[in-house]
């Protein structure tokens, strides 16, 4: 007689491990024409006050407000006058004109690393926009915009990038490991998603203290992959926590496409349903769109209405770091085929479409963006750039382990003072 | 008091003491903890300072960052000790490094509790020892007491340090000290001086070890229940040892570990964890390091052996009076 479990006999077929593979690998050319591209406007606008329910087909759509026409439409649209526009474009620029100053500084040498946020300005600058410049900022490492967007000088940014001396963080974080809390924005750590479920505790703690500031967090699509990514959301949805969680779906994680993180069989805004969260998904490179999606979730959050998930549709433009080459695992057509095109740009256009903007004005903003940087840059290397010397005494190393130095650590500075004696008898090389 | 209760008055001091201390944990709110360590504190303080969680360690270490970077002082406890691991990027690349990475500006001052130890039958997942797991990571204090007075006291010196402290409770000695002869009648906490816990506020420093024994034989450096199987097995044995009670393992008492060993010129370490790399290891280097001329024997360590946690050979797997009367008897012989 068979028992449970016996294969003999089976006429099952055999099993197959489904690996995920990128549509494009090098020199493959591109055809975008599967990505569903809505109508702008199409996508409707529930109230902020709805249930987490009413948002679930938002979850799977694209909620877009700039058309081709570059025209705002439909009732996403946010309304915004030409002021904030304006700035929005201004700093999405500035953002930009940084990245690539600062890339070409690690290339020169003047830091050991540097990370680009090309074509996903939108999903920082005018997110940050849409939040009050108290509510906590919880980012991941691609969101200088939303540091830009709070008016952060370009030298302390600089300074932190280059450790030197005037690095506030004392030369102790890899670049652009930023931290702010003058700013609300949380100190970056290399660790993935681990900020997740902080943002879901800072929201949480403010909501205990009948505070009224929510927390806003960022994390690629990669990362959701995280446990932390799991228990945030967990976390968040049980205790109604005042927090948005912006997802940004740049397609890649380094060298791995988003079909890796589970992409192939669901949007990632849809992971808000099994939660009980409002989900919402839009065109990140639309800048209205991705200003109405968060202003909407920060509306619904103040309230009490609980956290919502935005998925920020996007495409990294760049490579992953100056330590990475996507032309190793991707096609370089991708970046110009993206068929929802460029953030500043679809931003600049539109002001030019509601006659509040030219092209000269453009080309003017850029140069004088271009010589700020510049300005900044240079302002910075007086006060050192890696390596060269002009960096934090030997004794900071062993501070803010504890809040006071224990004797172990004080045994230890001591001996690092005493090295230097010995490894660097003309100082650290100019 | 019992150690129960006297974690319990501490949790209870200062979540009266200070708003912005708050408790959160599996099983802690409603139900007063699976140990009973919160019991009643919900009622008296509310849902909003004392409360349930989903079961994700991960979460509970995460979210008490956050908290701790609003500006609350959270209390995360951890239900037992072998279940931490899912909080261990929280704890060792964040609420460890908070402060540090960002020059200040963001601080951790949170206490995770979590009951720890073998000897009550837990098997391999309700007994671990796992203190020399964030004793390595810096930026981390770890604290272990072996009385309701050391309890009470450091919990407290916990809760207020502005640093992130582990505080591992032996579950073996919540109800009575344990010496570690285990077909004895088990004891209580009544009576005894070190169970003496005032009902309100008081510290006991962190960074300073306790002398429980005086004696010039040699040094027992232990901490937690071994504390109280090291002065029983000495009792037995009539050998005058100077025990000392850690407390703190980081930051440590190293004035107090030199000032006895060179002394007594004789040093045995005890813990229940596992030998190879734990704490033992790190102590057995200093005592060498720092007091070897005066060191009369080589240092002894005796351990947890280097396997998981058994359940039916519990009794022969745990460090008790065989294992530390030879290390003692090895070491007054040379």
């Amino acid at each position: 007689m068979a028992k449970a479990g016996d294969k003999e006999g089976s006429n099952r077929p055999a099993l197959a491990l489904h690996v995920p593979e990128p549509k494009y690998r090098p020199g493959d050319k591109v055809d975008f024409s599967h990505i569903q591209v809505p109508e702008a406007g199409a996508a409707p606008r529930p109230d902020e006050a709805c249930e987490a329910k009413e948002t679930y087909p938002l979850c799977d759509d694209l909620i877009r407000v700039l058309g081709d026409d570059d025209k705002a439409h439909g009732p996403w649209d946010p309304r915004l006058d030409a002021d904030t526009l304006r700035r929005m474009l201004r700093e999405m620029a500035l953002t930009r004109a940084f990245d690539t100053r600062m890339y070409r500084a690690q290339r020169q040498g003047k830091t050991s690393f540097y990370m680009k946020c090309t074509g996903e300005e939108a999903t920082s600058v005018c997110a940050t926009h849409a939040l009050a410049g108290d509510d906590m900022i919880f980012p991941s490492y691609r969101q200088q915009g939303c540091l830009i967007a709070r008016g952060y000088e370009p030298e302390e940014m600089i300074n932190q990038i280059y450790s030197n001396k005037a690095d506030k963080l004392k030369g102790r974080q890899l670049p652009i490991m930023y931290c702010s809390k003058r700013l609300s924005f949380f100190t970056i750590s290399g660790n993935l998603a681990t900020q997740l479920p902080q943002a879901t505790g800072f929201a949480m703690a403010s909501a205990s203290k009948g505070d009224s500031r929510i927390a806003a967090t960022w994390v690629g699509e990669g990362s959701t992959a995280e446990g932390d990514f799991h228990s945030a959301l967990t976390f968040a949805t049980v205790y109604n926590a005042p927090v948005i969680f912006n997802v940004i779906n740049n397609q890649w994680a380094i060298s791995s496409f988003s079909g890796f993180a589970g992409a192939e069989r669901a949007t990632f805004a849809a992971r808000a349903i099994g939660y009980g969260m409002a989900g919402l998904r839009v065109d990140g490179n639309d800048p209205l769109a991705v200003y109405a999606a968060e202003r909407w979730a920060a509306d619904r959050a103040r309230a009490n209405g609980g956290p919502t998930l935005i998925e920020h549709f996007t495409y990294r433009a760049e490579g992953h770091s100056t330590s990475d080459d996507p032309s190793a695992y991707r096609s370089a057509e991708e970046r110009d085929e993206w068929p929802m095109g460029d953030p500043v740009m679809r931003l600049k256009n539109h002001l030019i479409a509601l006659g509040e903007w030219s092209e000269e004005q453009q080309a003017k903003q850029d140069a004088e963006l271009d010589t700020m940087v510049k300005q900044a840059q240079k302002d910075a290397e007086k006060n050192g750039i890696l390596g060269h010397g002009l960096h934090h005494p030997f004794h900071t190393m062993f501070e803010d382990v504890f809040e006071d130095l224990p004797w172990h650590l004080q045994e230890q500075a001591d001996q690092a003072i005493r090295e230097r004696e010995i490894k660097f008898p003309e100082g650290l090389k100019k | 008091m019992n150690m129960i209760e006297a974690i319990n008055s501490a949790l209870d001091v200062m979540l009266d003491r200070d708003d912005n201390v708050t408790l959160l944990g599996e099983d802690i709110g409603y139900f007063g903890g699976v140990f009973r360590c919160t019991a009643g504190l919900q009622e008296k303080y509310g849902k909003t300072r004392v409360f349930d969680t989903p079961i994700s360690e991960c979460g509970i270490i995460g979210v008490a960052v956050g908290m701790g970077a609003y500006g609350l002082r959270p209390v995360p406890e951890i239900q037992f000790a072998d279940y931490i691991y899912p909080g261990l990027d929280q704890l060792i690349s964040e609420a460890a490094r908070l402060r540090y990475r960002s020059a200040g500006e963001f601080i951790a001052p949170m206490t995770v509790r979590s009951p720890f130890g073998g000897g009550i039958f837990g098997g391999q997942t309700h007994s671990q020892s796992p203190e020399a797991i964030f004793t390595h990571v810096s930026g981390l204090k770890t604290v272990i007491p072996a009385t309701p007075y050391d309890a009470k006291g450091l919990l407290i010196s916990c809760i207020e340090d502005n640093d992130p402290t582990i505080f591992f409770e032996p579950k073996r000695i919540y109800n009575g000290p344990f010496d570690g002869f285990y077909d004895k009648p088990a004891k209580s906490w009544k009576g005894r001086d070190d169970a003496q816990v005032p009902e309100g506020y008081y510290k006991i420093p962190l960074g300073k070890a306790r002398q429980v024994t005086e004696g010039d034989q040699l040094t027992i450096l232990t901490y937690g229940t071994m504390v109280h199987v090291a002065q029983a097995v000495c009792e037995e044995k009539g050998v005058e040892a100077e025990i000392l009670d850690l407390r703190t393992l980081v930051p440590l008492d190293i004035e107090a570990i030199e000032a006895s060993v060179e002394r007594t010129g004789r040093c045995l370490i005890v813990h229940e964890a596992t030998r190879t790399s734990g704490f033992g290891a790190e102590l057995s280097a200093l005592v060498t390091e720092r007091c070897f001329y005066h060191l009369e024997a080589a240092v002894e360590r005796v351990t947890g052996f280097d396997t998981p946690y058994p359940h039916s050979l519990e009794w022969a797997y745990f460090p008790g009076p065989v294992r530390i009367g030879e290390a003692i008897d090895k070491i007054l012989a040379e």
